[in-house]
């Protein structure tokens, strides 16, 4: 039972130069309590579909595709049906969120607009929903009243957190929700997300460039590179076996203490993320790509399967048979 | 305050480390003023602090934000005074002059875009060092050698780009470049990778590996990520508010920790290959506060040896309550500030 | 990121220069065409130039014969028409004349004024910005002083030491002008005094004396350059302000000069509006047309455009 399913979801962002296309067709699904994790470095798309799938990036943005959301496609909804959709059925934790709190304004009070701007509740049903969420995000009820510069960081984080629950949302969409935080308070908030998802079902898309997180969430991984999904799979499946290159590549990027072959040998790519205005012909990771072949720079990959429910756009696959990358 | 080991424990040939820091304090002074209720109480950002690096070495200076590396970085490069304590280069100590210190000890920013002034072309922020210095020789034969140096090949075609037509690593690469033109004996590299994208982080890295292994150039690297640390350092130091809480070779201390900070630290990295870290305990109590320092031990309100009993058994839960630990050597080369590290060398140990 | 080859090969110190110039003629022309689209900063612009050309070309338009009271034989208080488009003042002379040549005096003593303004303005701003500490809390008590200094005791006080002219004018609007300059210009000094760059340039061994011309003033600079335009236009409106009551240079022709006349001759009561309303809306039409063209400036340079 698939609470989101996105096919074929294209975006272009509106610049000077022309449209620039951000995300170039796009297909994935999010069961029903599932936490899809959506890894990539800076310009692969990520965080344009995590603001797309609701409709929150910026005006004459394009965008094609279809995402249907518990049934109905939200990039056709009129703005009337977006609205009720926004929060109560699909929220976002926003990247940066520990500065989307407005300094003078009680925490208490910010998370109730966001309940009351999509539910009409009595004003004590309002307070009473607000002390439930910050318990909810380890965060005591009398903290309602504080403003935000009294929290720390991690726990202007929960706040975000309980905000996007205000609604019962069955989607949340967390982008870079640990990133800028201290490793000691990312794991606590990790441990949070992972514990309100299980205890609350829902579904999640964790969008993030840190693999290493996901490892510890995500129960399906899909990697983006200039605007592509180039492999998806279940997580343990795409960690131990990568069948892309790009995959085996970023995640040499994050050494594992312990493990003798990164002494002295930090893993990573030669080169930069493509930029998407002046994208490489063919398969777009060829100019950074260790096994490339010839073909690769003339013919743009389609998908190859990989494995049980794990495909991977690399020609390396065209015979059938996975091939594991050397991580 | 806290003891350093004996010149012949660490790697130098020479007997002199290159760079010796002894008994560091720099603070921040608070606030008070004079119509407010609460000032803000002084931060002691860096409360004795001793370290020594050798030539040739790559140590990474580790620890969260607010235990105080960065404002160490940024003392030993002379960018803030310290109220006590000193930095000897060379075995001298600095002086009030600092422009013969600045061409051997040079610093590498978190930030290269803002590191570099938007106006100026690449020949221009890596010549700028040539020019202050007056360094003899041809100028232009000199700035291609430093970005070569730095992996920007062929260097002619970066010279007259500007920053913003540059990405990241390139831009990062300036920087080196830029340092590197002076011939420096040590690189102060400040989270030198982390505004990076993953999969460039790398190449940085493997730079700086490389400029190690040909020139013997020292580098520290302050960093919040021990993963990287794993990757390049010969030496790690763990700081907690303001104090090393340990330090060793990189396999010692992040392979068989002695301080239980250190261990709580590792516990939590996330690790794409254990995935059962997320269920492991996490530190309880307030985040570290360098205006409010506890007394005796520093860690000794969060320890979980502490909590769970462990420090109880091994006899030394008074001590951890009452005095502040020494930097003492468990074994040569590897010290901790630690009650319990002293009383149980066996280390907690990766399960 | 598209082709950016610049087409010199080597590189060697006189190609850099020469790149920067280059650079620096497409940023002012980038300038000029983001510029251009600020209707209010045209409009400010032409009259500018109206003006100036009119202040510049004051000989050809009307011989300077026209302001001797003694060799005019103008009707007197006439009103506008063909022969004297500005109509003429109590003594005969052409208000046109009036108009143009005191264009020059106020004009001047605007543009000088501000010069001195912002050079002492900057000055302060910069040392007070950049060293501060003991020398920014001095400094910054020394422009109190100076910012309630009342600029009309001032002059009086002046003119009666050392007598009316256009230098006491100047020297008493830069003085009480120059606060501002330096409040603006510090406030901005500090904020690129923080920036990464300059840190690096210290890291890497400058001294002060090789930072400030190189990294602080290229970003402090075009704060200073808004500012003064702005402050020309207040210069010209204080020297008017100033000459209307009395303590203008008496030999020399200002607007002000001449609304003081004006107004003691009775121009009001007698219903003379030329005589009153052309300099008068000299006054407003240029001090308008510098704030127009200040505040277009100030458009384009906060925020900072990135350029790409």
């Amino acid at each position: 039972m698939s609470v989101l399913e996105v096919s074929d979801l294209s975006v272009s962002y509106a610049t000077r130069d022309g449209p620039v296309p951000a995300v170039r067709g796009v297909s994935f699904d999010i069961d029903r309590g599932q936490v899809l994790g959506l890894a990539g470095e800076s310009g692969c798309g990520k965080s344009t579909i995590g603001l797309g799938l609701l409709r929150l990036l910026p005006r004459g943005t394009e965008m094609a595709g279809r995402a249907v959301l518990n049934g109905a496609d939200v990039l056709a909804m009129a703005p009337s049906a977006l609205g009720a959709v926004r929060w109560t059925q699909a929220s976002v934790v926003f990247q940066g969120a520990q500065h989307a709190l407005d300094p003078v304004i009680r925490v208490g009070d910010q998370i109730e607009e966001a309940i009351l701007a999509h539910r009409s509740l009595t004003r004590r049903q309002t307070t009473a929903r607000t002390a439930e969420l910050l318990e909810l995000v380890g965060l005591p009820a009398r903290r309602a009243k504080d403003f935000p510069n009294e929290f720390s960081g991690g726990q202007k984080q929960r706040v975000m957190i309980a905000m996007a629950l205000a609604c019962d949302p069955d989607l949340v969409i967390a982008d870079e929700p640990t990133t800028a935080l201290d490793v000691m308070v990312q794991a606590q908030v990790l441990r949070l997300l992972k514990s309100l998802q299980m205890e609350l079902g829902l579904s999640m898309l964790f969008i993030t460039h840190d693999l290493s997180v996901l490892a510890q969430v995500a129960d399906r991984l899909a990697v983006m590179y200039a605007g592509r999904i180039v492999e998806e799979g279940p997580a343990e499946e795409v960690f131990g076996s990568p069948a892309h290159p790009y995959t085996a590549a970023l995640a040499g990027a994050f050494p594992r203490i312990g493990d003798e072959a990164f002494v002295q040998a930090p893993g990573g790519l030669d080169g930069d993320p493509p930029d998407p205005r002046d994208l490489p012909t063919g398969c777009s990771f060829h100019p950074r790509c260790p096994r490339v072949m010839d073909r690769c720079r003339t013919i743009e990959p389609p998908s190859f399967p990989a494995g049980t429910g794990h495909r991977a756009e690399c020609l390396l696959l065209e015979q059938g048979a996975p091939e594991s990358m050397p991580t | 305050m806290s003891a350093t080991p004996p010149a012949s424990e660490s790697a130098g040939a020479s007997g002199v480390p290159l760079l010796r820091v002894e008994d560091l304090h720099v603070t921040f002074a608070g606030r008070h003023r004079v119509f407010e209720r609460q000032g803000r109480a002084s931060a002691r950002a860096v409360d004795g602090v001793s370290l020594e690096i050798e030539e040739g070495e790559i140590v990474a200076l580790a620890g969260e934000s607010g235990c105080g590396k960065t404002t160490l970085a940024r003392a030993i490069m002379g960018f803030v005074r310290p109220e006590h304590g000193t930095i000897e280069f060379r075995g001298k100590p600095l002086g009030k002059d600092l422009r013969g210190y600045r061409r051997e000890v040079q610093m590498v920013y978190q930030d290269p875009t803002g590191a570099l002034n938007p106006r100026q072309t690449v020949y221009d922020s890596v010549v700028e060092g040539l020019r202050i210095h007056k360094v003899p020789g041809d100028e232009a034969e000199l700035v291609d050698r430093a970005l070569a140096r730095a992996g920007l090949r062929p260097p002619e075609r970066f010279l007259l780009r500007f920053p913003h037509e540059l990405s990241g690593g390139q831009r990062q690469r300036v920087v080196i470049a830029g340092a590197l033109a002076l011939e420096p004996r040590v690189i102060v590299a400040d989270e030198p990778v982390s505004n990076l994208d993953a999969s460039v982080r790398g190449e940085i890295l493997r730079l700086l590996l490389q400029l190690r292994r040909d020139s013997r150039i020292s580098i520290l690297i302050v960093t919040h990520d021990l993963a990287l640390a794993w990757s390049v350092a010969d030496r790690v130091a763990v700081m907690y508010l303001g104090r090393i809480v340990e330090v060793g070779p990189t396999r010692d201390v992040l392979l068989e920790p002695r301080h239980p900070y250190t261990r709580a630290l590792l516990d939590v990295v996330p690790d794409a290959q254990d995935v059962g870290a997320i269920d492991r305990p996490l530190l309880t109590g307030e985040p570290p506060d360098p205006t409010r320092i506890p007394e005796a031990c520093r860690f000794h309100p969060r320890c979980p040896a502490l909590a769970d009993g462990r420090a109880a058994e091994a006899g030394v839960e008074g001590a951890c309550r009452s005095d502040d630990p020494r930097l003492d050597p468990i074994v040569a080369g590897h010290l901790a500030a630690c009650h319990l590290a002293h009383r149980r060398p066996s280390g907690f140990r990766v399960p | 990121m598209a082709n950016h080859t610049t087409g010199v090969p080597t590189g060697t110190k006189r190609s850099s220069r020469s790149v920067v110039w280059e650079r620096r003629r497409q940023a002012a022309s980038r300038f000029w065409a983001t510029y251009r689209r600020s209707g209010m900063g045209l409009a400010g612009l032409a009259i500018l130039v109206a003006f100036a050309l009119m202040a510049l070309l004051a000989p050809l338009l009307v011989s300077r014969e026209a302001l001797d009271v003694t060799r005019v034989d103008g009707p007197i208080l006439a009103s506008p028409s063909w022969e004297y488009p500005m109509g003429t003042d109590e003594s005969g002379r052409s208000v046109f004349a009036l108009v143009v040549w005191g264009a020059r005096v106020s004009l001047a003593i605007g543009l000088l004024a501000a010069v001195v303004s912002m050079v002492v303005g900057a000055t302060v701003g910069i040392v007070s910005g950049y060293r501060g500490g003991r020398w920014d809390a001095a400094l910054m008590r020394f422009t109190d002083w100076f910012l309630v200094l009342p600029s009309l005791p001032l002059a009086i006080t002046l003119a009666a030491i050392l007598g009316q002219s256009m230098f006491i004018i100047v020297m008493v609007i830069g003085l009480t002008f120059w606060p501002w300059t330096a409040r603006i210009v510090r406030s901005q000094t500090l904020s690129v005094r923080e920036r990464p760059y300059v840190e690096r340039a210290r890291g890497l061994g400058a001294s002060d004396r090789q930072l400030i011309p190189r990294h602080v003033l290229p970003n402090v600079f075009p704060v200073i350059f808004a500012q003064t335009i702005l402050s020309i236009a207040a210069a010209i409106l204080a020297e008017s302000a100033l000459s209307f009551i009395g303590l203008g240079d008496p030999l020399r022709v200002s607007w002000g000069g001449t609304l003081e006349l004006a107004f003691d001759a009775g121009a009001p009561t007698i219903g003379a509006w030329w005589w009153i309303g052309f300099p008068g809306a000299c006054i407003v039409l240029v001090v308008l047309a510098f704030t127009m063209c200040g505040n277009a400036l100030e458009e384009i340079l906060n925020p900072r455009l990135r350029q790409r």
